[in-house]
């Protein structure tokens, strides 16, 4: 079964797709092989964070990601 | 047309679609009687040559969770009545409304204050992606520093 995983703002433009399934369990090392590697050059930036089930991860190394699990992947936001 | 009804104290919107400012403001005026004023910012797509449109997206999981976390901050920090924070997603135009925010307190001061601390962390740490299409296609917008700067003086 799978790990969804959610390429928000600019990081769907480096990915090249809106969202992916990659197998679970999925943690940090793993999700850094699974995405394209534009996309994992970002994630190591400290100012992109990464969501897991609905909440924002303190620390995105310690990322397990289980079957049926959402992870979404966060750059710098912009509002207003 | 139904009477908007409005949430207290924090009545706290993701749109679709365009608002009706007018009415949102008469509702709110309305849901707060006791205040003694209310102060509000409505932020638009600024008008540029440059920029045919632009828009917002977010993550449905995170954004309206933690646009309400941030009104309940606001509601403690000041003595206030009520908020109202109204934030667009999709594409708009220039001119268009992006995002409306109203603070109904019993003193100006404390909905001033709020109205400004509520912008600041709209701008640079709600949950929301901004892109404008130029004539060269799209640019994403990340926050500057000046962005950064003003939100940090609520620390």
């Amino acid at each position: 079964m799978a790990v969804r995983v959610l390429f928000l703002g600019s990081l769907r433009d480096s990915a090249g797709t809106p969202e992916a399934d990659y197998p679970a369990p999925l943690d940090w090392q793993g999700l850094l092989a699974a995405v394209p590697s534009a996309v994992a050059g970002q994630l190591r930036e400290p100012h992109v964070h990464v969501a897991c089930a609905g909440k924002v991860l303190s620390d995105k190394t310690g990322l397990a990601a289980q079957d049926g699990d959402e992870v979404a992947l966060l750059p710098p936001v912009s509002g207003g | 047309m139904a009477r908007l009804t409005i949430q207290s104290p924090a009545d706290v919107r993701l749109l679709d679609s365009g608002m009706s400012v007018g009415e949102a403001l008469a509702a709110f005026n309305a849901a707060h009687p006791e205040a003694g004023g209310i102060a509000t910012f409505l932020g638009k797509v600024r008008p540029d040559e440059d920029v045919r449109v632009l828009e917002l997206t977010h993550y449905e999981p995170l954004t309206l969770p933690g646009m309400q976390q941030l009104a309940d901050k606001a509601l403690q920090r000041w003595p206030l009545d009520g908020v109202l924070m109204w934030h667009r997603v999709g594409v708009m135009h220039p001119g268009e409304s992006i995002v409306l925010v109203a603070a109904a307190a019993r003193h100006r001061r404390d909905a001033f204050h709020a109205v400004d601390f509520l912008m600041d962390y709209l701008k640079s740490a709600a949950w929301f992606w901004k892109r404008e299409k130029r004539p060269d296609g799209w640019h994403w917008i990340e926050p500057r520093a000046q962005d950064f700067a003003d939100r940090n003086r609520w620390v």
